[in-house]
């Protein structure tokens, strides 16, 4: 690898090592499983999160059937959940604890494996070489690192959910004490610490890929890919990383801490504990200390799985709007805004924690600020479809779907974000319903856009638009069914992570609510059998793919249908226009490539620019491949 | 039986499957791989306007038909403050809410793809620009002052005059300690926690000698009353939604919170027609097995009546006589007249 990027860098004319590749045969183990290509490492990362994804909504459906038909005879479980099913002639019913290790592994699954590695990790591998004209990540070998790192994270988690006394059962925020004493828990115990361990590999996978996103997007564009001409995805996952890499470092330490508090007897977060009949040895530690400590990851969490999906959402509707993106310096303001206010809002988790009220005021106030730039994101997508030309691809409508989630989810953020509202709100469904919209199905969905506007990309194949189409009205209104009741109950103030509510006269108006909320969320889970379907159907089986389905102007439409390592057989491209020239005035189509040089395009080019004209380098070095626009 | 539906959704997959490839047959007929849209083009805006359409009409009809299902009585000073900050936030995002899906819900319609049309070409705009950084800024910079002086108003210092109440929270439950006579909790320390003492009553402070722990958890109408709230073992949340009142106990230190309750049991039992309700402190962070379960019953009493109440409570060192032994000597006069050992049984 190390020879193609520094050619690379040199933009020097070689041909070595594309066609090289194509000639001699990979093992399948270099090719498929230690790939250093990044086009294959997305693949893994993907196909990783779709098993994530899976699993983490199988979980999120046992919890629902609890929760929706309290009193349901649960024994058919029995053969899945074992012990964790009590059946007592022959009614079964759910372990309370492992209703907590369902909630708690649901969230771990959810946020980290499939909506940081699968949609991160899948994406940012994918489109930063194929955008920025690159042969590869600027490190193929920790890419790939990454990958494994990853990897042996998914599968210490996945072996916690078989340990005896079962998984972490804290939260997934793993609270201490609660986390850091056996005696609090069942899966405070074996199931907390391999908890520890999967997410201490899977730092050490997010900083390895992190660092590569960073150093490629600054070192590796391809001539004439100034900052100002990236599309606004490598914006967005370059911004996402430097999140990554500035906050991941400090859930380590939290989490290092709590391991000694674990394993070795320090008092890092405990004090004063009393349970078990004995009084614990540990004095003077103190659990907010960890709180701190995990929300400054956890809140730019929230960003490190948005901003990926906003970017997609802004490639694909500028793309299928026919229409540029709507202030594109806006977006990557407002991105950037995002980027360095995540950091300085994390204690609006806390508001009610015990934490000193005058923090409270300043992180009310830094929290309601960040609504600013997300409402100029909004604004600029609904600008964008205005007066476009609008084709309803699988990509277009899920990123629609994307819009209406992040409106309805962030507006229910500014009830949060303010303290003397959030004493009755905090911890209830109305938190639920917010964040499930706002960072999980708006997140989910700019994986799914993302997924059905690149899988040319990575299959050479068309997946089918009709299934898309019936997979995304399925999805789309099921979401609202599953969520939208949520906040009714959270106003009515009903507390998160209850087994039940049959202990309480005062949680007893809902249960019809909560079984509409379950059916839906079972027919909704049921949909995204459609989408699997589709993806392993078309991944063999699919259409041929053109090689510019989407008419779009981005780089990685100059590379073959059938991408090999290296990305692009001779020359790498040279860009010379931003990536949004849709339906420009004059141009005979309604789009003009990255690839085609001013100078080619007298008819569509704006008055400032024609000066670009001039500078531009003679046509010679610019190979013909790059040049086409498309099948 | 189970034979029959097993073959019967494989018999169900197989139709899906061959539905499938007809559609997919049907779209090489058509050749609508080589055109720009399909026919569904025309479809989606449809869905869309209808999405909006029963999506606000649900929304609207469930908000309004069950508006007292989910909204809960007030039962505390500030909780009309917390409340009326919540309906303004509500008032303005919905507001945006319902407009902003309108246009995201028409344009599909109005801008579908159409041969004949070029998109406009508009990239960008500083005057829009500006204009919505600016208005968010100045309604959430609104909506910031009232919460923060909402927020400064709850959190600051309890009056002189409150009732001081100590509430504890441990796996799986809450229970309370009165100041006594001398209006001073006494020391406490976990380390003196034992079968009886619960709370780590440290009987050498002279505070704690008079301190009362009831079996129930009673508090006045109308006065302020602030909660010193700690944790035995994990973190709990003491949250009683009436009051609009949350704040988490956590192990190791106090925290605090101070309300004014302003309607007494017997008047929210009234007023729900319920003559069995009750207030009750629910936990609302994650503790362990029983979280969803750990309650505990809180009651508002007249003024009067919670004089009444507390005083017939017996103090801790009245009920566990036993623990006159750790008082030290020094103090063990002083301690019988304020544990009230020196009275006799008034029954």
């Amino acid at each position: 690898m190390e020879a193609i990027d520094i050619k690379a860098r040199e933009g020097e004319v070689h041909h070595g090592d594309y066609s090289t590749h194509e000639h001699h045969e990979e093992s399948f183990i270099k090719k498929y499983v230690f790939t250093t290509d990044h086009k294959t490492i997305a693949k893994q990362f993907l196909i990783t999160g779709i098993f994530w994804a899976l699993l983490g909504g199988a979980l999120s459906i046992i919890f629902r059937l609890q929760l929706g038909f309290e009193g349901a005879n649960l024994a058919w479980l029995k053969p899945v959940l074992g012990k964790w099913i009590t059946v007592e002639d022959g009614f079964g019913t759910l372990d309370p604890e492992f209703y907590l290790a369902l909630v708690t592994m649901h969230g771990t699954i959810m946020v980290f494996f499939v909506l940081t590695a699968g949609l991160s990790g899948t994406f940012s591998n994918l489109l930063i070489p194929l955008q920025i004209g690159a042969r590869d990540m600027a490190s193929g070998f920790m890419n790939m690192l990454s990958y494994w790192f990853f990897f042996l994270s998914s599968v210490v988690m996945f072996i916690s959910l078989f340990v005896e006394t079962g998984p972490a059962m804290a939260g997934w925020t793993v609270y201490p004490p609660l986390s850091a004493v056996e005696q609090a828990v069942s899966g405070s115990g074996l199931g907390m610490t391999l908890w520890l361990v999967s997410m201490v590999f899977f730092i050490a996978s997010s900083l390895l890929g992190g660092i590569n996103y960073i150093t490629t997007v600054i070192n590796l564009r391809t001539q004439g890919m100034t900052f100002s001409r990236l599309p606004l995805t490598i914006w967005a996952f370059f911004l996402t990383a430097i999140i990554g890499v500035l906050s991941f470092p400090v859930l380590f330490a939290a989490a290092l801490l709590l391991v000694f508090d674990r394993s070795f007897g320090t008092s890092f977060y405990l004090s004063d504990i009393y349970i078990g009949g004995e009084a614990l040895p540990h004095v003077g530690g103190s659990p907010i200390l960890y709180q701190h400590l995990f929300w400054f990851l956890g809140h730019p969490e929230v960003y490190i799985v948005l901003l990926p999906a906003l970017g997609i959402t802004s490639e694909v509707i500028a793309t299928n709007s026919r229409k540029p993106i709507f202030g594109y310096k806006a977006m990557i303001g407002s991105m950037l805004g995002i980027t360095i206010l995540s950091f300085v809002v994390w204690a609006h988790h806390m508001f009610v924690s015990g934490l000193n009220p005058f923090l409270g005021s300043i992180f009310m106030f830094l929290t309601l600020i960040i609504a600013v730039p997300s409402a100029v994101k909004v604004f600029n997508y609904l600008t964008t479809l205005w007066k476009g030309n609008l084709v309803f691809t699988p990509g277009m409508l899920f990123s629609i779907g994307l819009v209406s989630f992040f409106i309805s989810g962030g507006l229910t953020g500014i009830f949060l974000g303010n303290s003397a509202v959030d004493i009755s709100l905090h911890d209830t469904y109305f938190v639920v319903a917010h964040f499930h919209l706002v960072m999980g199905s708006a997140s989910f969905f700019g994986l799914l856009a993302g997924v059905y506007h690149w899988f040319p990309k990575m299959f050479g194949r068309m997946m089918d638009d009709k299934l898309g189409y019936i997979h995304f009205w399925l999805t789309f209104v099921g979401v609202y069914m599953v969520f939208f009741p949520l906040h009714y109950i959270g106003i009515a103030g009903y507390p998160r992570r209850y087994y039940s509510f049959t202990n309480f006269d005062a949680f007893q108006s809902f249960a019809d609510l909560n079984a509409f909320v379950s059916i839906a969320a079972i027919v909704t889970f049921a949909a995204q059998f459609l989408f699997l379907f589709n993806f392993f159907y078309s991944m063999f089986a699919g259409r041929r793919a053109p090689k510019n389905p989407w008419r779009s102007t981005t780089l990685e439409w100059t590379t073959p249908v059938n991408v090999g390592h290296g990305n692009w057989p001779g020359d790498l491209p040279t860009v010379y226009r931003w990536p949004y020239d849709y339906s420009k005035p004059g141009a005979a189509d309604d789009y003009i490539m990255q690839t085609v040089p001013y100078s080619e395009t007298p008819e569509s080019n704006l008055e400032h620019e024609q000066e670009f004209v001039a500078q531009e380098r003679p046509q010679a070095t610019t190979p013909k491949d790059s040049n086409e626009q498309g099948a | 039986m189970n034979g029959i539906i097993a073959i019967g959704v494989i018999i169900i997959l197989l139709i899906l499957v061959v539905l499938f490839r007809v559609q997919t047959l049907l779209n090489v007929a058509k050749d609508n791989a080589n055109k720009r849209v399909t026919g569904s083009n025309k479809v989606h805006p449809v869905l869309f306007i209808l999405f909006l359409l029963f999506g606000f009409g649900f929304f609207f009809w469930y908000s309004g038909t069950y508006f007292d299902d989910y909204t809960l009585p007030i039962a505390s000073e500030h909780g009309k403050d917390t409340d009326s900050l919540f309906w303004i936030t509500t008032a303005i995002t919905g507001v945006v809410f319902v407009i902003t899906h309108i246009l995201l819900f028409v344009f599909p319609a109005q801008y579908q793809y159409d041969e004949k049309r070029k998109a406009k070409f508009f990239p960008e705009n500083n005057k829009l620009e500006l204009a919505w950084t600016i208005l968010p800024a100045i309604v959430l910079a609104v909506l910031i002052y009232n919460g923060w002086k909402t927020w400064s108003y709850i959190m600051d210092k309890s009056p002189d005059n409150s009732e001081v109440v100590e509430i504890y929270a441990y796996q799986f439950g809450w229970s309370a300690r009165y100041p006594g006579a001398d209006g001073q909790l006494g020391e406490h320390d976990f380390r003196l926690i034992d079968a009886v003492n619960a709370f780590g009553i440290d009987v050498t402070d002279e505070n704690a000698l008079d301190d009362i722990t009831p079996g129930e958890i009673h508090i006045p109408k109308g006065v302020p009353v602030e909660f010193k709230i700690r944790a035995k073992d994990v973190i709990h949340s003491l949250f009683i939604p009436e009051f609009r009142l949350q704040m988490n106990a956590v192990p190791g230190m106090t925290t605090r919170f101070w309300f004014t309750p302003t309607m007494s049991t017997q008047e929210m039992r009234d007023l729900k027609n319920d003559q069995t309700w009750d207030y009750k402190i629910v936990c609302n962070k994650i503790c362990g097995r029983a979280h969803y379960s750990m309650l505990q019953r809180i009651v508002v009493d007249e003024p009067e009546d919670y004089k009444k109440w507390l005083a017939e409570q017996k103090s801790f060192l009245k009920q566990n006589p036993d623990y006159m032994a750790k008082v030290p000597q020094q103090m063990k006069e002083l301690a019988l007249v304020k544990a009230g050992l020196d009275q006799p049984e008034s029954n």
